[in-house]
């Protein structure tokens, strides 16, 4: 069921969730969080479909909020759609226009469910300090994605200066994978490595901090290193007995070797944006070791 | 060992993942491995919980070729895997796949799965630690644990483990309880024994600990103050299909209140473990067990039945004595309800009712509390007509969730009060397909984790409890027959009757 509502107000799009949600017959909700997605047009329906997909995890209120500023009047344009349509949850979809747009938390607030927790995301541009932009502000969990960022790098370091607890980024998560291979290979006993590097595409905001997170974990240096992808191609930690290798040059299989062993195959997929969605929903308490590692040295010159 | 220094309890993103292992399934053309164990594997290892170069070694009395193995398990996979498929996961897995051919009692068969052992921990790099699985009918248990003995396989090199993994039924009473436990014990130390109960693994079974002991709501009104019994029902609409040769002799309380039923007792009865690690759970699960009491007149507080012929669901079908494979004069029972006490301050004079059939109304799980009636009512005898007992059913399988039953006014210029429910879905607030039981289990067994797992002593509880039922109900003949599609037979509901109360329609 869909339903549009144009030149609406916040209070008319509650009225229609309502009323949508006891025409299903489903008057309870099961509902866990209340997910905004603040995209420009462009970017919201990919975005949106990933959040669907995610929502099959986390039943979600989506609130997907397109920012239209301009010389237009101030306007809000909405559209509901209730389960069935969209998987369990419901969404709806608001462009704000004109004047509105500055104001979008106005729009946000009455729609957020009680008590739930609130997680903001900015599939493309992100405010320069999440915590303080106003819809930010209402949400205990707020993700940006440094990859979407022209300068990846750069927006590291902006992200590692205007850095909250609450905040994460999906280069972050995107490198989950990587970092339970790498645990697994040193659960294990291991001699401690005395330097490593990482493998990637130029400009990698996930290979950074991956580079940087071993840095920390590890306290020894570890390089970010230039290679033709795709994604992050490979893990070396320099050991006395040798080299702990992780490679993954085809994005698919990784490749484990550890110095005396057989080499051992483990499939590794560059994961998709609802998978990686769904990891940011898993949990809304601040992500420490993520803080801990934006806000740590670079990685080593290679 | 130095600790892992990528490892941070703090760093919640990074999952347990199993050290290199790999396992053996003994028995594994069987149902239950190409249903669950098998699919259950897959998911983990596409789920990235399976350590690289996980092994899986099938052994069966086949003449199959590690290739003809494979496109069983790829079969299997495919059809029940919960997981989509995937062509790199799938060769993963794959590359670790060997078949062993054999008889339980072939010694050549049994070096030969040494072999591949060996084999594997060479260039799949196993590292000697793999878990066996027998998921075999019980009466090979002995032979398979002292061919594994013999073969030098119960014991790996030196920091490698060997665990063996064992399905329901631990034995039929005691007695045989005991005997299985010396014969594993004799080659596996406790530590390194899994029962497999796969109700512990269902996510609403432990989610009667989360709901006890992490709310303030529930844990002050759990007890004999305010709960006037408790109804545990695990109920079948099925027959005994294909297990007559199982079945017959061991009956419903044998097959399911000495571990489902009595399990879901001991997490709904005990009291607050001091932290959950596996010793702590135990510790008061095995309190409560040892503090249940049989009632003195057996015949009143229990009852058994035999499904008779009848339309279930709109299909008719044949009585138990009419199945195939089951002797005429078979006196083996296929439902049973049985009180039990607790004699602890928490529980004294709360009932719990236990109860299992199969060719039931419904396939339904639940455990009920129900509550005592509000002591005075301050209202018009009528109003309170249909007014029942307040009650919170947690709903085990299918539509796994929790339900609260309490009175509200009906809407209208009368005060009247009816019974309403608050409803919570399990579906509907989390993943829409949690993980099985089995993958639970499974990777719990490889990372060695053992809370979920009953324990030798446990097993020898309950049936101890069970033991004097079943020699009470020797003497007593031919079971009630009830028809099927039905809820039991009529002695089970006289049985509540007598203290004043019924079985809830679950």
């Amino acid at each position: 069921m869909i339903v549009d509502l144009t030149d609406t107000t916040a209070a008319a799009i509650a009225a229609a969730l309502v009323k949508a949600r006891h025409a299903a017959g489903v008057p309870a909700m099961g509902m866990v969080m209340t997910l905004a997605i603040v995209a420009s047009e462009a970017e919201h329906y990919d975005a949106l479909r990933a959040a669907q997909d995610a929502a099959r995890e986390h039943p979600s209120r989506i609130l997907v909020t397109i920012l239209r500023p301009g010389r237009m009047a101030p306007r809000l344009d909405a559209e509901v759609r209730f389960l069935g349509d969209s998987g369990p949850g419901e969404t709806v979809v608001m462009r704000l226009h004109g004047e509105l747009a500055e104001h979008a938390q106005s729009v946000l607030v009455p729609l957020l469910l009680p008590d739930a927790p609130v997680l903001v995301w900015w599939p493309g541009a992100s405010p320069e300090v999440p915590t303080v932009d106003r819809v930010g502000a209402l949400a205990q969990r707020r993700v940006t994605d440094a990859a979407a960022a022209t300068d990846p790098l750069a927006e590291l370091a902006r992200r590692a200066t205007g850095h909250a607890d609450g905040d994460t980024d999906l280069a972050w998560s995107r490198i989950t994978g990587w970092r339970t291979l790498l645990a697994a290979a040193l659960d294990q006993p291991f001699s401690p490595p005395t330097g490593g590097r990482v493998g990637c595409e130029p400009g990698s905001p996930s290979a950074e901090l991956l580079a940087r997170w071993l840095q920390v974990r590890l306290g020894v240096a570890v390089a970010r290193v230039d290679t033709d992808g795709p994604g992050i191609t490979d893990v070396v930690l320099h050991t006395p007995d040798g080299d702990i290798t992780v490679s993954r040059p085809d994005g698919r299989v990784a490749h484990l070797q550890r110095p005396g062993e057989p080499e051992r195959q483990v499939a590794l997929r560059q994961r998709e944006t609802a998978e990686i969605i769904a990891e940011e929903m898993r949990r809304l308490d601040p992500d420490e070791v993520y803080g801990e590692v934006l806000t740590s040295a670079p990685a080593a010159a290679p | 060992m130095t600790t892992n220094p990528l490892r941070d309890p703090r760093d919640r993103r990074l999952p347990r993942v199993a050290g290199p292992c790999g396992m053996v399934i003994f028995g594994v053309t069987g149902d239950l491995s190409r249903k669950k164990l098998m699919p259950a594997i897959y998911d983990l290892a596409n789920r990235g919980l399976l350590p690289p170069g996980f092994a899986l070694v099938g052994f069966a009395r086949r003449d199959w070729a590690d290739q003809d193995f494979m496109q069983v398990v790829h079969d299997s996979v495919k059809e029940h895997a919960r997981t989509p498929f995937r062509e790199d996961v799938w060769n993963q897995l794959c590359e670790g796949l060997r078949f062993v051919p054999g008889e339980f009692g072939d010694d050549q068969a049994f070096a030969t799965l040494r072999a591949t052992i060996a084999e594997l921990d060479r260039t799949r790099g196993t590292g000697g630690n793999h878990a066996f699985y027998l998921s075999v009918p019980p009466k090979f248990f002995p032979d398979v644990i002292r061919q594994l003995k013999e073969s030098g396989l119960a014991d790996g090199p030196e920091d490698a483990w060997r665990r063996v993994v064992v399905e329901k039924p631990f034995g039929h009473d005691l007695a045989s309880a005991q005997e299985l436990n010396t014969v594993i014990g004799e080659v596996f130390p406790s530590g390194s024994v899994f029962r497999i109960d796969h109700y512990l693994g269902k996510e609403t079974v432990q989610n009667i600990l989360a709901l006890r002991f992490a709310n303030e709501l529930f844990e002050p009104v759990w007890n004999a103050n305010y709960v006037d019994h408790v109804q545990i029902t695990m109920a079948e609409d099925v027959g005994i299909g294909g297990r007559a040769g199982y079945y017959d002799g061991i009956g419903a309380a044998r097959d399911v209140i000495q571990n489902h039923l009595l399990q879901l007792l001991a997490l709904t009865a005990m009291e607050e473990p001091v932290s959950f690690a596996a010793s702590s759970v135990r510790v008061e699960k095995e309190k409560v067990l040892s503090a249940v009491r049989l009632p003195d007149d057996l015949a009143a507080h229990s009852a058994r039945g035999q499904y008779a012929s009848g339309w279930q669901g709109g299909v008719p079908v044949d009585g138990y004595l009419q199945e195939e494979g089951i002797p005429p004069d078979s006196t083996t029972e296929t439902y049973a309800a049985l009180r039990l006490d607790i004699d602890t301050r928490r529980w004294a004079g709360v009932p719990f009712y236990l109860r299992t059939g199969k060719r039931l109304g419904r396939r339904v799980t639940e455990v009920a509390v129900v509550f005592k009636r509000a002591p005075h009512l301050p209202f018009e005898t009528t109003a309170t007509e249909e007014l029942g007992q307040n009650a919170l059913v947690v709903r085990v399988q299918p539509d796994e969730g929790l339900s609260l039953r309490f009175g509200s006014k009906v809407p209208g210029t009368a005060m009247e009060v009816r019974d309403v429910t608050m409803d919570f879905a399990y579906g509907d607030t989390f993943v829409e397909a949690s993980p099985e039981a089995y993958e639970r289990l499974i990777l719990d067994v490889l990372i060695g984790e053992a809370p979920l797992f009953p324990r030798h002593e446990e097993v020898e509880l309950s049936w101890g409890i069970l033991d004097p039922v079943e020699a009470f109900w020797a003497g007593q003949g031919q079971p009630q027959a009830y028809s099927a599609g039905m809820w039991g037979p009529p002695s089970a509901d006289e049985m509540l009757a007598r203290d004043g109360r019924q079985w809830r329609r679950p």
